[in-house]
């Protein structure tokens, strides 16, 4: 098993014909994932092609590209102006798994298509994340499938190559992965480290979670207190950005010390408090998961 | 982004906010003409990127246009948090009848615009929330309807208890609302919110910031951004695409992602060492990118050691040592540079860099423990 995407995903690209979209299509068709079709308005009717003489339709819009191939998730590489209205577009399409690897787009647009995507019931992955792996079934997104293995943890995460790091330690000392979850570094994402480990939670797969954090915000302090309340399984953490200055963004739109909360050392406490294990480096996180297993 | 309080004044003004008016000096001289033109007592205002202008001594009444000039000869050239004053904000000096805050945000935890309205106005809201937070009432926009009539009107009258003047602070907020939306704020107050003993309601001191994913949609707003008001290195990095923030430590950190770039900053002090700088080059891997970086944190003069910490998913690592190779032949760095590169094209990277003469490793705590060893080693001997 694994959580939000397996080997029976049927993708959509959206922005398959752009420079990230065509690269990372290509990617995710090497690793095995079931592209089923492309949306590119304007190129509708052209094919795709891809790696290994794989072709993929290309289509103007989600509604005719879902109707012709059945897809139920896409994932998003358009640009930030037009990005919000790819989610709600695919939403409209009645895709259930919405990944948008996009970063840049305006929060304002964001506190808009949240409640559309959620109305219609989908599942909305970021924006400005990786995407998602599980390992030797299905990526979605730009995770390099090359640092991944499959087996028993679970990973979810703010960021994109501080897990690359985390989870290329892992795979290093045998312990594989059943998904691993970049849920993304805006201040807004359509899905939440609680989701994550509810999902975590049912996958029977799934023996012990990792959980990267970073400064800003409250959810990594919401999701310990979940934790303690809903989780059977061990779940160790990593929190980047004690050294940050407080009001400056560090990079992810996120990422910002507000005033004097969201810091790292009031996220490291909330774990301590709930029982999660906390690394003080990113290296430590393969002892305490083999401990935990 | 942030913009400058006699801009966000311009902004609320022209979306029909009640704002007394104002006028920007940069000397002496421009401030006691501005000052001898109202006529009155005017207040001098720092216009700087920081709180706590007031404390600071940022803010100062002058009774004469002579004092206007005294005073904004002491504010002009004040370093308030680090930063320089070069601009004073000259506005008549109003009578107070009372002071309120109003202010919307983009709020994470319920994912929509809330707004926040208080009777303690002129005071930072933080030190509100945390010592009355019952001083404070909030109200969650849905962001498809905007602020409706009714709920405007109702945080007026959590705030005033006149008719005349709850129907102003309605239409207030309304306005303030669509400044808001229509600037591309992530925060928008005014504070403090004033009446007069006339009755009028007025906003006196302002406060934008701009989310800036909006700023390739938003001209105009984008024009607000004074380069003068921030350290030139951070300019100089925006403009090459990269997002670097200076510290004051002396190892400088050149790393591709936000979440590694922070993690390695804490890995520097947990090793005892005191990072210089964030600085994220980015997910895509353009040697150019590598040269531009290394020219920024070669001009901090605090710099004793450069690190790089690069893994290497869509960047190429390779790319990324061709980059290090031609900045070295482009501009002269002084000091020594610990490179740590592994994942995509690893060992081609490694060889670029070897044929350079840079040697390199592929484990991040033993580049940042060397990089902390040669700024001079762990300052641990105190402990």
């Amino acid at each position: 098993m694994a959580i939000f995407a397996d080997e029976s995903t049927r993708l959509i690209v959206q922005g398959i014909t752009g420079r990230d979209g065509s690269f990372h299509a290509r990617q995710m068709m090497d690793y095995g994932t079931h592209i089923v079709a492309g949306v590119t308005p304007g190129k509708g009717g052209q094919w795709f092609e891809g790696p290994g003489g794989k072709r993929v339709p290309v289509f103007d819009t989600m509604d005719r590209a879902v109707g012709e191939t059945g897809a139920d998730a896409s994932v998003i590489y358009v640009p930030p102006a037009f990005a919000a209205d790819a989610i709600l577009e695919a939403a409209d399409a009645g895709i259930r798994l919405i990944v948008a690897i996009t970063e840049g787009i305006p929060v304002l647009d964001m506190t808009r298509v949240y409640p559309f995507v959620a109305e219609k019931g989908a599942r909305l992955v970021g924006p400005n994340c990786p995407g998602l792996i599980s390992p030797g079934r299905c990526k979605i997104g730009i995770i390099p499938g090359s640092i991944v293995t499959r087996g028993p943890v679970g990973v979810v995460s703010r960021s994109g190559t501080l897990t690359y790091e985390v989870v290329n330690q892992l795979t290093r000392a045998g312990i594989g992965q059943t998904t691993c979850v970049g849920i993304g570094g805006d201040p807004i994402i359509g899905t939440s480290f609680i989701d994550c480990l509810a999902a975590f939670e049912e996958d029977e797969e799934t023996r012990a979670v990792v959980m990267i954090g970073e400064i800003g915000g409250t959810d990594e302090q919401e999701a310990a207190a979940f934790a303690r309340q809903n989780l059977s399984k061990p779940v160790v953490g990593f929190i980047a950005g004690q050294t940050a200055p407080p009001g400056r963004r560090m990079g992810h739109a996120g990422a910002i010390i507000s005033g004097s909360s969201g810091t790292a050392a009031e996220k490291i406490r909330a774990f301590e408090e709930n029982g999660i294990r906390v690394a003080r480096r990113p290296i430590e996180v393969v002892g305490l998961i083999q401990e935990a297993l | 982004m942030n913009i400058h309080e006699y801009q966000a004044r311009e902004i609320l003004r022209a979306h029909g906010v009640p704002v007394p008016p104002g006028e920007v000096a940069e000397t002496p001289e421009q401030a006691e003409t501005i000052a001898a033109r109202f006529g009155a007592r005017v207040v001098i205002k720092a216009q700087v990127h920081a709180g706590g202008r007031g404390k600071a001594g940022g803010v100062q009444l002058a009774a004469t246009p002579a004092e206007a000039r005294e005073k904004a000869a002491r504010i002009l050239g004040m370093e308030i948090k680090g930063l320089r004053v070069k601009k004073v904000l000259v506005t008549p000096a109003e009578e107070i009848a009372s002071e309120s805050y109003v202010g919307v945000i983009v709020d994470r935890a319920s994912k929509r615009p809330v707004f926040m309205v208080s009777r303690e106005g002129g005071v930072d809201i933080e030190e509100v929330a945390a010592r009355a937070p019952g001083a404070i009432r909030r109200l969650v926009v849905d962001p498809r309807y905007g602020l409706l009539p009714h709920q405007a009107y109702w945080l007026a009258t959590t705030l005033y208890d006149e008719a005349p003047q709850q129907r102003a602070c309605a239409a207030i907020l309304r306005n303030l609302y669509r400044a808001f939306v229509e600037s591309g704020a992530s925060l928008a107050e005014i504070n403090p919110l004033i009446t007069t003993p006339a009755g009028e309601v007025k906003a006196i001191d302002a406060k934008f910031n701009i989310d800036d994913n909006e700023l390739f949609r938003r001209e105009s707003i984008a024009a607000l951004r004074d380069v003068s008001a921030e350290p030139p290195a951070e300019t100089a990095a925006r403009e090459a695409g990269l997002t670097y923030i200076q510290l004051d430590g002396n190892i400088g950190a050149v790393v591709n992602g936000a979440g590694l770039a922070m993690a390695t900053m804490d890995l520097i002090k947990f090793y005892g060492g005191e990072p210089a700088n964030f600085l994220d080059i980015g997910g895509s891997s353009n040697p150019e990118k590598v040269v531009n970086a290394l020219r920024i944190i070669t001009r901090d003069p605090k710099v004793k050691v450069i690190l790089f910490n690069i893994f290497g998913g869509i960047t190429r690592c390779d790319d990324v040592a061709n980059g290090i190779v031609e900045a070295s032949r482009r501009i002269e760095i002084r000091v020594p540079l610990v490179i740590r590169l592994t994942g995509t094209n690893e060992g081609l990277a490694l060889d670029i860099l070897q044929q350079a003469g840079f040697g390199a490793t592929t484990s991040m705590d033993e580049v940042v423990q060397k990089a902390v060893e040669m700024a001079g080693g762990a300052p641990r001997a105190t402990d």
